[in-house]
């Protein structure tokens, strides 16, 4: 992609971005950022261009380490997000 | 200007439909009822990027790859089953430095194996110009990121002061700091040498260290939010670098979720995004100007018989939480407290300040882990007109979002705040833990003094535990 359709693609993605979070309810702004935080670790995608490919020894290991850092978010964001809303009922349970 | 690798139409598809999954993932939080599938498709959608990227590439790292998964993956996993619902402030602060470094150690590679990236100019095998660029802006950004989500996860973990700490000429050594960064990566277009590029990555380190330890506690929600904002434009950055439209759109919803959130914290303080930044507010917490004059002023104690009496009698209950019960873990009595008040045919229903706790909608995931059901749980502007009709305001552990001099009294560092109008029920009871601490701001709050006012003085949960006793017989 050249930079032209990278950038339209991004300006796009923003205006998305600003209509879809301000539907969002404030109750449930906690599980926003929790599963907000889980999906920005889609930067996984780079760690695992550094880790697979032949080239350079150190930037394999830095890849490496940043796979390991992008699971803990990933699983453990979308977890606790489940968790959380799990937690929103609507009626008493008696 | 990019000459990326060539990426076949079916890649490039399968990281369009990871983006769309995301966005779908975020407009499912739109309604608790749909919340959970939207949670679910974020899911497939990085399961999609995920498998897309091994899949174009080669595989004799597959054992390394999904080894470093799995313990990674491990850890989140264990962590988020354990983690107490009021932990939640420090937990989303930790998660937010693992981006912020993740995304400088994805820089740091492509710096150091531009190959693999595919943004070497093929001519003069140097990086290209606005990769440069790209690459300059995610690692600095990412290093902020990191370090200011870590001083964020001291300060609300209690590891480190809420108060915020001055450094003398600070908003100097910022601005300075923070010319450095954008000229060296300016001078990096021209000059691509290692000195560049880690003195980048240092000062950024630095200077998220510096923004983040002068802001006080009160005003976490909006640090929380701008650090969630910086952890999805370093995303972007990194996107850009490598042409990846995942990347881009999840970067992009990210900034902007966090931006909103930021935006919609500084509004229900009425302080603006600069301000909060400069930082030092509430560093008169307990100060002269409101300590002194709370001694002296009469109030009206009560006990915990008193406020179960009042609350049996009344029709209707308004429930006020705010940090102090989370920090008592008060919320599961509470919620006994309101089923019994139901039981006597009390109606009840709970008000919650967008800036009630430390982060946006705190409040409302302790109140639902109480099993509280969310149609009894209001936002500040449906309910507020209610407090007119209602006979009892039951406020705990909050403070300065009743206080009417947020109306009243021009000087008062939270002027111009929207409140909970607490004042107008037919009566108040406000638990607190002593008469000394006057909230965050360090302001003294009117509400203490009123006639109408029984000041319920003991730690939130044990005091909601003693009402729980009185209204049981």
């Amino acid at each position: 992609m050249d930079f032209i359709s990278i950038l339209s693609v991004f300006v796009l993605a923003c205006f998305v971005g600003y209509y879809v979070v301000w539907s969002v309810t404030p109750a449930l702004h906690t599980p926003l950022m929790a599963v907000t935080n889980a999906i920005s670790s889609v930067i996984i995608v780079g760690a695992l261009v550094a880790s697979a490919e032949a080239g350079s020894i150190a930037a394999k290991v830095l890849g490496l380490l940043a796979v390991v850092l992008a699971s803990v978010n990933i699983f453990g964001g979308f977890a606790v997000t489940e968790r959380m809303l799990a937690m929103y009922k609507k009626k008493e349970r008696k | 200007m990019h000459e990326l690798a060539p990426v076949s139409p079916f890649v490039a598809l399968a990281y369009l439909i990871a983006g769309v999954l995301f966005i779908l993932a975020l407009r499912g939080l739109s309604s608790p009822a749909t919340s959970r599938r939207g949670n679910r498709m974020g899911m497939v959608g990085m399961a999609i990027a995920v498998a897309t990227t091994l899949y174009t590439h080669d595989v004799a790292s597959l054992p390394e790859i999904v080894g470093a998964i799995i313990v990674g993956g491990g850890i989140g996993f264990v962590i988020a089953r354990r983690i107490e619902m009021t932990a939640m402030p420090q937990l989303v602060a930790a998660f937010h430095s693992l981006v912020g470094l993740a995304a400088v150690l994805v820089g740091a590679a492509a710096y150091l194996n531009p190959g693999a990236f595919g943004i070497l100019d093929p001519l003069t095998d140097e990086i290209h110009n606005a990769s440069r660029i790209e690459m300059g802006l995610g690692v600095a950004i990412g290093a902020i990121t990191f370090s200011g989500s870590v001083i964020a996860f001291l300060k609300l973990n209690g590891n480190m002061s809420g108060k915020p700490i001055m450094l003398p000429g600070r908003h100097l050594i910022n601005l300075g700091t923070l010319a450095a960064i954008l000229g060296l990566i300016a001078y990096f277009v021209t000059d691509q040498s290692p000195w560049v590029f880690w003195t980048v990555t240092a000062l950024s380190f630095v200077i998220g260290f510096l923004l983040i330890i002068p802001i006080g506690g009160a005003d976490m929600p909006v640090v929380v939010s701008m650090l969630n904002s910086y952890s999805g434009w370093a995303a972007a950055a990194m996107g850009f670098t490598l042409g990846n439209s995942a990347m881009i759109i999840t970067g992009a919803l990210v900034g902007s979720s966090g931006a909103i959130l930021s935006y919609i914290m500084c509004k229900a303080m009425n302080r603006s995004f600069i301000s909060v930044i400069a930082g030092g507010f509430g560093a008169e917490t307990g100060g002269a100007s409101g300590g002194a004059a709370a001694v002296d002023r009469p109030y009206k104690r009560g006990s915990a018989e008193d406020a179960a009496f009042l609350m049996k009698q009344a029709d209707s209950v308004i429930i006020v939480p705010g940090y102090g019960m989370a920090v008592s873990q008060a919320q599961h009595a509470l919620r006994e407290m309101g089923d019994l008040l139901k039981k006597e045919g009390v109606s009840v229903k709970y008000a919650i300040h967008p800036v009630a706790g430390r982060m946006p909608g705190h409040m409302n995931v302790l109140l639902a882990e109480a099993n509280v059901p969310y149609d009894e749980v209001f936002e500040l502007e449906d309910i507020n007109s209610e407090f007119g009709q209602a006979d009892v305001a039951f406020v705990i552990g909050a403070n300065d979002v009743t206080n009417p001099a947020a109306k009243t009294d021009k000087s008062s560092p939270i002027y111009g705040m929207p409140i909970l109008d607490v004042a107008n029920a037919k009566s108040v009871l406000f638990v607190k833990r002593s008469m000394g601490g006057a909230g965050y701001a360090g302001v003294d709050n009117e509400v203490f003094y009123m006639d109408n006012t029984m000041m319920l003085l003991a730690d939130a949960k044990k005091m909601v535990e003693e009402i729980v006793k009185g209204l049981a017989h």
